[in-house]
C-alpha cells in the first residue's frame, strides 16, 4: 500500500503538467522559483500557484555552457539550461520568475535569464542577526508583494496572507512528521522514497490535496514500511538534490547503507520552520521565518550546526555525508564545520565533492563503501 | 582453512594466500578484464600453495565490482588498513598512492579507521601521472628515482597531469637536466600528498604503501615535507591483498 502511496507522489511532476495547462488556459497564473527562500505563501496570496523549478538534472547542462562558464554548479547550470532550452514544462508557464540572491552564480545568472523571462529578483541579506538585515528582507517582501500585484493584475490582501500561511505552516508540519517516522529503526522510508516524496510535492498545484497525501502516507507507515533492519543510518547534508542528482542517495543505498534523513533544502532544512502567527503584520511574520533557513549563504550559519546535531541524535545517525555541488563554495567551505561537529559528536563523516555525471561514480563508491564500514553494526 | 586476498589494482593485480605458516603471493599486470586477472591470480597461487580446498576469498580494489568469486568484497580503505597493522602494528596514518588514485588513512590505537581522504578525479600525485612524467622523459619509470640529482631541484608547478607534462618539455628545451627535472617531480608529488595528510592531521607513525612507495625519491621527499620518517615496506605493493587474505581468515 505504501509503495503505491509513494508512486502517486512520482507522478505529481506528469500529471500536474496538465492540470497547470488546463489552469492556464482559464487565466490562472503560474510562479515559478528555485530556492527555499522564496516566499511560498506571497504567491498563494495573490492567487497564483506557486511551482519548484528544475535544476537537478544533467541533460540541460551542456546547452547551459553555450553561455555560462563550466565551472559553475551543476544547479545553476540545470537550471538555466532548462530555462534557455524551454525544455520545462513549469518554466515555461510561469507568468514570473522569482530568485534571489543567495551565492554568485545564481544573481548573475538570474540578470541573464531576465533576458528572455520577467525575472524578480530579491536581494537577500547574509547576516541575519543586525537589524538591517531584518529590514532590508522586510522591505524586499514588501518590494515582491507589490512586484506580483502589478505582474499578476490582483491586489493582495493581508487576509489572504495570513490565510497562505496557515496553509504552508500546516503543509510543513505534515512533510515533517511523515520524516519523522524515519526516526524508527528500520526507518519508514528509504532515502530514495523519501526524496522522491519530499522533492515531488513541490510540483503539485493544490496545498491541500499535497497535505492530505503527506498525511494519507504518513498514517500507512505508521506500523513500518520496507526498509530492512540493521543497515548504516545515514544523514545527508549540503546541496540541493533532487530527482536527476541523487547519485549519492542512491549509492549509499546500493551499498547496504540506508540515508535516515536529508538536511538539504529539498529534504528538512526548512521543515521545521513555522511563521509566528502573533504578529501584527504578515509580511513581517514572513520576513522573521524565511531569515532563520540555515543556509550556507548566511554568515555566520550557526543554524545549520544546530539543526545537524538535533538531527543526528532524533534520526540516531551512525554517519554524515556532506555532498558538495563542485563550485558550490560556500557548502565546500562550510564543510569544515560540519567535520568538525562529526567529530564532536564521533560520527564518521565524509565530505563528497561531485557533480550530476556519473563519471566518479567508482571514486564515490569506494568512498561511500569505505565510510560505511566504519560503522560497527 | 586456508585465506586468499585478492586486490585487484587498476594497473597491477595482486594476490596473497594463507595457509597456517606459509604464504604465496602473486603479482600480474591486472590487464583489460579485472575479472580474468581476479581468476589468473587465485588459479597461480593456488598452483603455488600445491592445490588448495577450503578456500575464504576476499577481494579488494577497483576490481572488486567485476570479480564474482569472492565470498566478500571489501574496500580498499578497510583493506589497507588491516594490511599495514599487521605489518607495522604502531602505524597511525597511511599514505598509499595507487595506479589511479591516492589516499590518506588515519587509525586509532585498536587500527581502526577513523577517517580518510582520497584525491577525486584528478590523477595529480598517483602513479599515472609519474607514468606521463616518465614517459615525457623518456625514462622508465622504475628508474626514476636512481635517476634524480636532487642537488639541483628544478621546480614543477603543475600538478596537473597533461600541464607537468608540456611543463616538463619546456624545461627539458630550456637545457635543464633530467635529474634535476626528476628531483622536482619527486618533491611535486611530495608536497601534493603532504597537504592531503594535513588535511587529517600528522600522526606520529607514518606507513607508505602503494607501488608508487617503491620510488625512494618519492619517499624522502614525502618525509621531508612531513618532517617525520615513513616506513616503507619490501611489501608495500601487496598490503592491501595481504589485509584483504586477513579478513578472509576471520570470516572463519
Ligand atoms: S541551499 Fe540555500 S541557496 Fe540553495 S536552494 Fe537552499 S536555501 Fe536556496
Ligand atoms: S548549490 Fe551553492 S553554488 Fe549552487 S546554487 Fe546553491 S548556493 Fe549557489
Amino acid at each position: 500500500m505504501s509503495k503505491e502511496l509513494v508512486k502517486k507522489f512520482m507522478e505529481i511532476r506528469v500529471e500536474n503538467v496538465i492540470r497547470l495547462k488546463e489552469m492556464k488556459e482559464k487565466g490562472g497564473k503560474i510562479v515559478g522559483y528555485y530556492c527555499t527562500f522564496f516566499p511560498q505563501e506571497l504567491a498563494l496570496a495573490a492567487g497564483a500557484v506557486p511551482v519548484g523549478l528544475c535544476g537537478t538534472k544533467e541533460e540541460p547542462i551542456a546547452a547551459a555552457e553555450e553561455t555560462l562558464p563550466r565551472n559553475l554548479c551543476a544547479l545553476i547550470k540545470s537550471s538555466y539550461g532548462f530555462a534557455v532550452t524551454d525544455k520545462c514544462p513549469f518554466f515555461n508557464f510561469s507568468d514570473l520568475i522569482v530568485g534571489e540572491t543567495t551565492c554568485d552564480g545564481k544573481k548573475k545568472m538570474f540578470e541573464f535569464m531576465g533576458e528572455f523571462k520577467p525575472v524578480h529578483v530579491m536581494q537577500l541579506p547574509y547576516m541575519k542577526e543586525s537589524k538591517a538585515a531584518l529590514d532590508l528582507w522586510v522591505e524586499e517582501l514588501r518590494r515582491l508583494r507589490s512586484r506580483l500585484e502589478s505582474e499578476l493584475d490582483v491586489t493582495i490582501s493581508d487576509e489572504a496572507i495570513w490565510q497562505a500561511i496557515d496553509v504552508i505552516n500546516r503543509e510543513s508540519v505534515a512533510a515533517k512528521a511523515l520524516c519523522d517516522l524515519n526516526q524508527q529503526e528500520p526507518p519508514a522510508l528509504s532515502g530514495m522514497d523519501l526524496l522522491t516524496v519530499i522533492w515531488s510535492r513541490g510540483f503539485n498545484i493544490d496545498k491541500e490535496e499535497i497535505i492530505e497525501m503527506l498525511n494519507e502516507l504518513r498514517e500507512n507507515l505508521g506500523s513500518g514500511g520496507d526498509v530492512a533492519a540493521g543497515q548504516p543510518r545515514v544523514l545527508i547534508t549540503g546541496c540541493p538534490i533532487g530527482l536527476g542528482s541523487e547519485k549519492v542517495v542512491q549509492l549509499v543505498e546500493d551499498v547496504g547503507g540506508t540515508v535516515v534523513a536529508l538536511e538539504n533544502c529539498t529534504g528538512y532544512k526548512i521543515l521545521p520552520l513555522q511563521t509566528d502567527t502573533s504578529f501584527d503584520d504578515p509580511v513581517v511574520a514572513l520576513a522573521h521565518k524565511y531569515l532563520q533557513i540555515p543556509c550556507s549563504c548566511m554568515t555566520p550559519n550557526t543554524g545549520r550546526i544546530k539543526l545537524l546535531t538535533s538531527m543526528a541524535a532524533d534520526f540516531k545517525a551512525d554517519v554524515i555525508i556532506d555532498l558538495t555541488w563542485q563550485a558550490c563554495h560556500t557548502y565546500n567551505m562550510e564543510s569544515r564545520e560540519i567535520a568538525k561537529l562529526a567529530k564532536r559528536i564521533g560520527l564518521p563523516f565524509l565530505q563528497l565533492e561531485t557533480d550530476y555525471s556519473a563519471s566518479d561514480m567508482e571514486n564515490l563508491k569506494v568512498r561511500i563503501e569505505a565510510i560505511l564500514e566504519m560503522v560497527e553494526k | 582453512m586456508i585465506a586468499v586476498g585478492l586486490d585487484i589494482g587498476s594497473l597491477a593485480a595482486k594476490g596473497i594466500l594463507l595457509d597456517g605458516e606459509r604464504q604465496f603471493r602473486v603479482i600480474i599486470p591486472t590487464g583489460w578484464s579485472p575479472r580474468k586477472a581476479g581468476e589468473q591470480l587465485l588459479d597461480s597461487l593456488r598452483e603455488q600453495a600445491g592445490g588448495a580446498e577450503d578456500i575464504r576469498i576476499v577481494v579488494t580494489g577497483y576490481g572488486r565490482v567485476s570479480y564474482q568469486g569472492a565470498d566478500q568484497a571489501v574496500t580498499e580503505i578497510s583493506c589497507h588498513a588491516r594490511g599495514v597493522v599487521a605489518l607495522l602494528p604502531k602505524t597511525d596514518t597511511i599514505v598509499d598512492i595507487g595506479g589511479q588514485d591516492s589516499k590518506v588513512i588515519r587509525l586509532n590505537d585498536a587500527g581502526k579507521v577513523i577517517d580518510f581522504v582520497m584525491n577525486d578525479k584528478c590523477a595529480a600525485g598517483t602513479g599515472r601521472f609519474l607514468e606521463v612524467t616518465a614517459n615525457a622523459l623518456g625514462i622508465d619509470v622504475d628508474d626514476l628515482a636512481a635517476s634524480e640529482d636532487v642537488s639541483q631541484e628544478a621546480a614543477i608547478s603543475s600538478m596537473c597531469t597533461v600541464f607537468a607534462e608540456s611543463e616538463i618539455i619546456g624545461l627539458l628545451a630550456s637545457g635543464v637536466a633530467k635529474g634535476s627535472i626528476i628531483a622536482g617531480l619527486h618533491r611535486s608529488v611530495g608536497k601534493r600528498v603532504a597537504a592531503m595528510v594535513r588535511r587529517l592531521g600528522v600522526g606520529e607513525y607514518i606507513a607508505f604503501t602503494g607501488g608508487v612507495a617503491l620510488n625512494r625519491g618519492i619517499c624522502r621527499a614525502l618525509s621531508e615535507e612531513l618532517g617525520r620518517p615513513v616506513q616503507v615496506t619490501d611489501f608495500c605493493q601487496f598490503t592491501g591483498a595481504l589485509g584483504a587474505a586477513l579478513l578472509a581468515k576471520d570470516l572463519g
